[in-house]
């Protein structure tokens, strides 16, 4: 707290994360250039969150993510507006808000930069949901511009050698694709360096990610959330590499001079699902009050949980496993298996698990994910509804009441 | 040692006084516009009803959905632990809760001694609480303290299939323009109550005794729903609307 609201509490900036500025200034610079695409003559490719970006980085194309976008929305509480837009323009309630505040967004350039900058193609991948797929169509339709779709099939159990030369052949199709769109070939020794790039900075990340299994942990989930963007965004370029270094070494000196993200670190958390975007700060901050910190999550580590299936000396031979094997494309004995992995690695207390309703595919199995974990790891778990965007699922006093009789529970045992 | 329990709830306030483990006072307000004074209004109410002083009070603890709007309170605790160690105060055998209240309902599963071990509460929706009643009540003019033995001499039950508190209000409306008759209407209404909360306690898995405390626990209807629909007898003490006060004060002799 501060005494005279003026001068900022010491106690505060020490746990304040240095790499956030260098962040904001590179998410600053990608959107800027994004926008600036048209006189720049630069393409800008519209992908999904969990669609392979590299060959866009190797075509010169500008990536971007109508989910990050999507994310920027509900974190500046504009979610709610765009949500109601779309639902006057027809689109039901029941769809997910990622897709809504981006499908209302496109006609008015909404949201807090004013809108996305004009796809000259679109690139959909179906390993996170299958909204994304009309979603998708949707949006080629309005911008009149083509679309491809990278089909990526469940695995169930396990991932067949017919499925992965279906999605093989695909990666072909899909650089097929990007070439005539751009009219030049691909440079497939860039592709190889990029594969390598990508690869590094996943495994960069985990490295990042791991940091928080010291206790007390240097950064929480809610730091996560935010660094997050760039292993979405730019995945694959030196930018990514050399940012996610910095952090790791500033996460090193954090653990090494006993700077924890949560003041009196008791209780360790995971997070399962997405963020609640308009609800960060509230949920943190009501965390930490009971000393809890969440120190992982199942939301963040997807964009590094699936390099055992790639081998970075053959990234595009590869890629089409590592694509299709990732948490939301699987199982839900995987899921749980995953999720279990994360309670022993992370050394968590408890599993909070954000049901949320936007992401049907996250949220289906949480119950079986929930009754799993707890057989397996006699770890409590708590079930909170809301959804990532859209602040009309949220009810603050309910939630309030979950978390304080979670926390109670733990306290107890 | 005196303690005082405050639940302010959403549709009630009550509160209770024990005195060295022993139950003393209770008292039920209805909470109305202001939680923070529907707080100090019970409170004065048990004092002068139990005629103690409020000086000889050495702990109180707050809950329910006002809890963090009793300033006078030591400490706030959720309803969830309250109602588990009230309901292990008036039946020490019982080892799981549900409770519905004026804006949720939960299910408890808890240790011998009372604790906490599980819960589950229903998503955010009237489906399923007082309110649910109280609104269902309104369309049907009746006092909602007849609806238990109402509902008892229902020949045929309707069916209220929707799990919206408003569709399933205009659902009702129908039935009365049909004609079906209160009692039926009634006791479907408990009929789905039954459901809704019952698929809840069967997620967390009730382990018997079971108790059901909150202000609906006095509607013999939906009691007899929930056994129905869970297929364990449950059991209600008289007390079912101020078991999370009562659990609140005996909580309040340990802090």
């Amino acid at each position: 707290m501060t005494t005279d609201g003026q001068t900022p509490d010491p106690e505060k900036e020490k746990r304040k994360i240095k790499s956030v500025k260098k962040m904001k200034e590179i998410m600053t610079n990608y959107y800027i250039e994004a926008k600036t695409a048209e006189q720049t003559g630069k393409k800008v490719a519209w992908i999904t969150s969990g669609g392979p970006v590299e060959p866009l980085i190797v075509m010169d194309i500008i990536p971007v993510y109508p989910e990050n976008h999507g994310a920027m929305i509900g974190a500046s509480k504009m979610g709610v507006d765009l949500c109601e837009k779309s639902e006057q323009m027809g689109y039901s309630r029941d769809l997910c808000s990622y897709a809504r505040a981006d499908i209302a967004c496109a006609p008015v350039n909404g949201g807090p930069i004013g809108g996305l900058p004009r796809p000259d193609m679109l690139v959909c991948c179906n390993n996170i949901c299958g909204t994304v797929l009309k979603w998708y169509e949707v949006q080629a339709r309005y911008f009149n511009v083509p679309l491809f779709i990278l089909d990526t099939p469940f695995s169930h159990t396990e991932f067949s050698d017919e499925a992965r030369k279906y999605v093989r052949k695909q990666v072909d199709e899909y650089i097929e694709f990007l070439e005539t769109v751009c009219g030049k070939k691909c440079d497939f020794d860039r592709m190889a360096e990029v594969g390598k790039l990508s690869v590094r900075g996943q495994r960069l990340w985990q490295e990042v990610l791991d940091t928080a299994a010291h206790k007390p942990a240097p950064m929480s989930a809610f730091d996560a959330f935010f660094h997050l963007a760039l292993i979405v965004t730019l995945r694959g370029t030196q930018t990514v590499i050399d940012y996610y270094s910095g952090l790791l070494e500033e996460m090193r000196e954090r653990i090494a001079s006993g700077i924890s993200a949560v003041p009196r670190e008791k209780y360790r958390l995971l997070w399962d699902n997405l963020p609640v975007w308009y609800k960060t700060k509230w949920l943190s901050e009501k965390f930490a009050a009971h000393d809890a910190c969440l120190v992982a999550d199942t939301y963040t580590s997807a964009w590094c949980g699936s390099l055992k299936y790639i081998d970075e000396n053959d990234f595009l031979g590869t890629m089409a496993e590592g694509y299709s094997r990732i948490y939301l494309n699987i199982g839900v004995d995987e899921m749980a298996e995953t999720v279990i992995e994360m309670v022993d690695k992370y050394d968590a207390d408890g599993v909070v698990m954000h049901s949320n309703r936007s992401c049907k595919p996250y949220s289906l199995g949480q119950y079986d994910i929930q009754r799993i974990v707890q057989e397996k790891r006699k770890v409590p778990t708590l079930m909170i509804e809301a959804d990532m965007v859209d602040e009309r699922s949220f009810s603050e006093s309910q939630i309030e009441t979950r978390i304080d009789a979670f926390m109670e529970v733990l306290n107890a045992r | 040692m005196v303690t005082l329990g405050v639940d302010v709830g959403s549709i009630t306030a009550k509160a209770a006084l024990v005195k060295d483990g022993k139950l003393l006072a209770t008292a039920v307000i209805i909470t109305g516009y202001n939680s923070k004074n529907a707080g100090n209004t019970v409170f004065e109410k048990i004092l002068a009803e139990a005629g103690v002083n409020r000086a000889e009070i050495e702990g109180i603890v707050a809950t329910g959905y006002g809890r963090n709007s009793v300033s006078f309170a030591g400490k706030s605790i959720t309803e969830i632990t309250c109602h588990a160690a009230g309901a292990h105060f008036l039946n020490p055998a019982v080892r799981s809760v549900i409770d519905i209240g004026g804006q949720d309902s939960k299910a408890i599963v808890m240790d011998e001694a009372g604790k906490v071990k599980d819960f589950a509460m229903n998503d955010k929706c009237a489906a399923g609480t007082g309110r649910f009643l109280e609104v269902m009540a309104r369309a049907l003019e009746v006092d909602i303290n007849d609806f238990g033995s109402m509902s008892l001499k229902a020949d045929n039950p309707a069916k209220i299939s929707s799990l919206c508190t408003v569709f399933a209000e205009s659902e009702v409306i129908s039935l009365i323009a049909k004609g079906e008759k209160r009692k039926n209407i009634i006791a479907g209404i408990h009929e789905s109550i039954g459901s809704r909360v019952a698929a809840m306690a069967g997620r967390l898995g009730l382990t018997s005794p079971v108790m059901m405390t909150g202000g609906v626990a006095k509607n013999i209807g939906v009691v007899k729903a929930l056994e129905g629909k869970t297929g364990k007898s449950i059991e209600v003490s008289e007390m079912a609307q101020l078991t999370g006060a009562i659990g609140a004060a005996l909580i309040a002799m340990t802090i």
